[in-house]
């Protein structure tokens, strides 16, 4: 038997995860395993808690994504408690969700993700991080840091609280939105919406071309794809029926209250984490790089590929644009970047369509709810996959069981195979380097996990 | 000379890096003056050295060490040991850190409780869980701990998240060789709404309707969530969510009832008994809360939150 490289903890992502790639007696890869540490118990955790006091519990599953976590609890107990949702507090709410979505693919792309790009896979790792850009190219590093700073402080102002939100409850939101506010976030979304489109632009033209070999070959598997799509088909990140797509193309699409039916989750020996799998398609599970069976992808890619257009007019250009570069479902794992920009563009157009319809600062945000028996499941799309939460209440509106199936989970079993594929592929007769181990880790990275 | 800073996060979320990341631009203009030697949410700095061939974990020497997460297995204890060893003055970052934070809450269940329903959720597969996690997977300690139960802290930053103004607060004050400490005030001595001493309402109602407000007017004209009969933990809750802007309380300033996310007033304070002392002596009666445990959901660690069998 050969040596053992432990790659650990994987960095420039959220969560605690690992690589250990055993190598044969030829400096050949045996196995690549990627082990996923965490284990905090929520599931356990949340019973017995009163249910509207959970949707402000869970936001901790995720401090990047927390108001995505936020959105799907209050709509799982909304579900539990019958509740009818404020038109206005269902329009807040949505608003708030694109917009969270705008900070986070600028955080992933320009911060956790460039670096590779901009200094490159093979620069030291000292200088191959958000501040080693800030020396590289300090008014780039200013105008990110600038806008993704706006994003999360135009949360903030009007929601309380950006990190961890409270805002959202069962039957709406807590608080209305004045002429004044909804004006200011508007012009605050137009100026995002100016930096989305100079992103797309800018990587387009500057860096996707430089590592297109890189995206040929790096990571490379073949899959299905899960996805939120509104009734027309369109992109949705709110609401919307479940779209599970197979490699071929084809798919099925289902109500979020039946995705046991569709989805389940595989205990694996190396992780805490459960692997989800598509049930549906009666394969079982297998993450044999040849011949997977059961494996899908979330995530932007995932969203793009289900999606049959986007309903705002600078998204769907680019998405006409990636198609037919790339095909319909596009595979290559590096494509996540890309898709990841697309949404971006799409984040900022939604929010502002939100923002344009005076409706939205109706004073009455929230009807009251009477805590009851009874199940609910809410689900949105948050930036790391299609997100579950999947709650029973007791009479008292108590939790008596919570099941949450949480957005990078969806991509365990991708990212597994993402780093089997690249292990394999670079490291050959023994011959390993800082720049190939952080090549592993970009096939990694491309999920945001 | 900059000064050197390791980060490391253990049982968290990682909203407390978000928060750093929040110093948006104030980060930026310190960058000179800090030189990050160590932070896994940045940059790739390995434990296990730049080719994962070494044996022993080594976190670089650090003048300052921001540490996020309570303590749950046992490559946490690993990482908070080497941060301790590897840094001069050790911040404990966040809620999780100073008083375990939400995670604690696993700490009313033993890890079989936590097992049994991990493995048996609605949607998992029965097969392959006899083997689950049984392979480098970092084993799971009895509880949820808060860093001091563990390791020596030098600096408390409670907050869930801290808030950006007192991260860089911290950090300034330390460039300048002093000690930085948070006030030890409460929530509801930095709360603008309007209390009238007793409130009138003797029912704990649940947070299910709207409490009674003006949007069209400031929050200093809304009465006390509290006195309106809304479970509040402002009084037992250490203040500074609003960091130095002067505005009110996060949660209050969205018409939301505070849970009591910057743990304890005092660090050693019992935010459960506090509260229950607060209730009593506002005439409410403390029968009508449905979970007496949620009042520690952010300080449950320190023996506070026990799993039942040992209670005895």
């Amino acid at each position: 038997m050969g040596k053992t490289i432990n790659i650990q903890p994987l960095s420039r992502i959220e969560g605690h995860a690992s690589i250990e790639i055993k190598l044969d007696d030829t400096g050949n890869v045996d196995k690549a395993i990627t082990h996923f540490n965490s284990l905090r118990g929520f599931e356990k955790y949340v019973e017995g808690k009163p249910a509207e006091e959970v949707t402000r519990i869970v936001t901790r599953i995720c401090g990047i994504c927390p108001w995505h976590h936020h959105m799907a609890s209050v709509k799982a107990v909304d579900g539990c408690f019958d509740a009818e949702v404020a038109p206005a507090g269902n329009m807040l709410r949505e608003c708030m969700q694109n917009m969270a979505h705008i900070n986070d693919k600028i955080l992933h792309f320009y911060f956790l993700a460039a670096p590779d790009f901009v200094m490159g896979p093979d620069a030291d790792y000292s200088v191959r991080n958000v501040i080693g850009i800030a020396g590289a190219a300090p008014d780039l590093a200013r105008q990110v840091i600038k806008m993704r700073q706006k994003g999360q402080m135009m949360m903030e102002k009007f929601a309380g609280k950006v990190i961890h939100p409270i805002a959202g409850v069962p039957g709406g939101f807590s608080k209305p939105m004045n002429e004044s506010q909804r004006q200011e976030l508007l012009k605050d979304t137009e100026e995002l919406l100016e930096f989305a489109k100079f992103s797309m632009k800018h990587a387009k033209e500057e860096i996707f071309p430089k590592y297109l070999d890189s995206v040929k070959t790096l990571g490379v598997i073949n899959t299905g794809f899960i996805g939120t799509v509104a009734d027309d088909g369109a992109l949705n990140f709110y609401d919307g029926k479940l779209r599970l797509m197979k490699s071929d193309g084809t798919f099925e699409d289902f109500d979020d209250s039946d995705y046991l039916d569709h989805i389940a989750e595989y205990p694996m020996d190396v992780s805490y984490g459960k692997y989800p799998y598509a049930k549906s398609w009666n394969e079982g599970f297998s993450m044999d790089l040849d011949a997977p069976k059961g494996v899908y992808r979330s995530n932007c890619l995932a969203r793009l590929n289900v999606c049959d257009h986007i309903s705002t007019p600078l998204a769907q250009a680019e998405l006409e644009e990636f198609r037919s570069s790339f095909g319909r479902p596009a595979q290559l794992t590096l494509l996540y970047h890309w898709a990841r920009l697309i949404e971006l563009v799409y984040s900022c157009e939604k929010t502002k369509q939100l923002l344009e319809d005076r409706a939205i600062t109706d004073p009455t945000t929230r009807n009251s709810v009477t805590p009851k028996a009874g199940r609910g499941v809410g689900h949105v799309e948050a930036p790391r996959g299609t997100l579950i939460h999947d709650y029973t209440t007791d009479d008292n509106g108590c939790i008596t069981s919570a099941n949450m199936i949480v957005g990078t989970t969806h991509n365990l079993a991708p990212i597994s195979m993402s780093v089997e594929q690249s292990a394999r592929m670079l490291i050959k007769d023994g011959h390993v380097d800082e720049t190939i181990l952080n090549q592993v880790e970009m096939s990694v990275r491309a999920y945001d996990p | 000379m900059p000064v050197k800073v390791a980060s490391e996060w253990l049982n968290s979320c990682s909203g407390c890096e978000i928060a750093i990341l929040n110093l948006g631009e104030t980060l930026l203009d310190l960058l000179p003056e800090l030189d990050f030697v160590h932070i896994p949410v940045l940059m790739d700095h390995k434990h296990l050295g730049q080719l994962g061939d070494k044996e022993h974990m080594e976190i670089p020497k650090a003048t300052v060490g921001l540490l996020s997460g309570g303590i749950r297995n046992e490559e946490h204890m690993e990482v908070a040991l080497e941060m301790r060893k590897k840094c001069d003055i050790l911040i404990a970052l966040g809620t999780c850190a100073t008083h375990g934070g939400i995670p604690a809450l696993i700490n009313s269940f033993g890890n079989d409780q936590l097992m049994d329903r991990y493995y048996t959720t609605e949607s998992t597969d029965p097969k392959g869980g006899e083997t689950a996690a049984s392979k480098g997977c970092s084993p799971l300690l009895q509880r949820c701990y808060a860093l001091d139960e563990k390791i020596d802290v030098d600096i408390y930053l409670p907050g869930c998240p801290p808030h950006p103004d007192h991260i860089a607060a911290a950090i300034l004050a330390l460039l300048k060789g002093e000690t930085p400490e948070l006030p030890f005030k409460s929530v509801c001595d930095t709360c603008p709404t309007i209390r009238k001493g007793k409130g009138d309402v003797k029912e704990i109602k649940r947070f299910v309707a709207s409490p009674e407000f003006d949007p069209e007017t400031p929050i200093d004209t809304m009465r006390c969530l509290l006195e309106q009969g809304y479970l509040c933990m402002g009084p037992v809750t250490r203040a500074g969510c609003s960091g130095a802007t002067g505005e009110a309380p996060k949660c209050i300033s969205a018409r939301v009832p505070c849970r009591g996310c910057y743990g304890p007033v005092k660090q050693e304070g019992n935010q459960l008994l506090d509260m229950l002392n607060a209730l009593a002596s506002n005439g409410m009666d403390v029968r009508d809360l449905p979970d007496r445990a949620n009042l520690l959901r952010f300080s449950g660690a320190h023996n506070r939150l026990v799993a039942k069998k040992e209670r005895k």
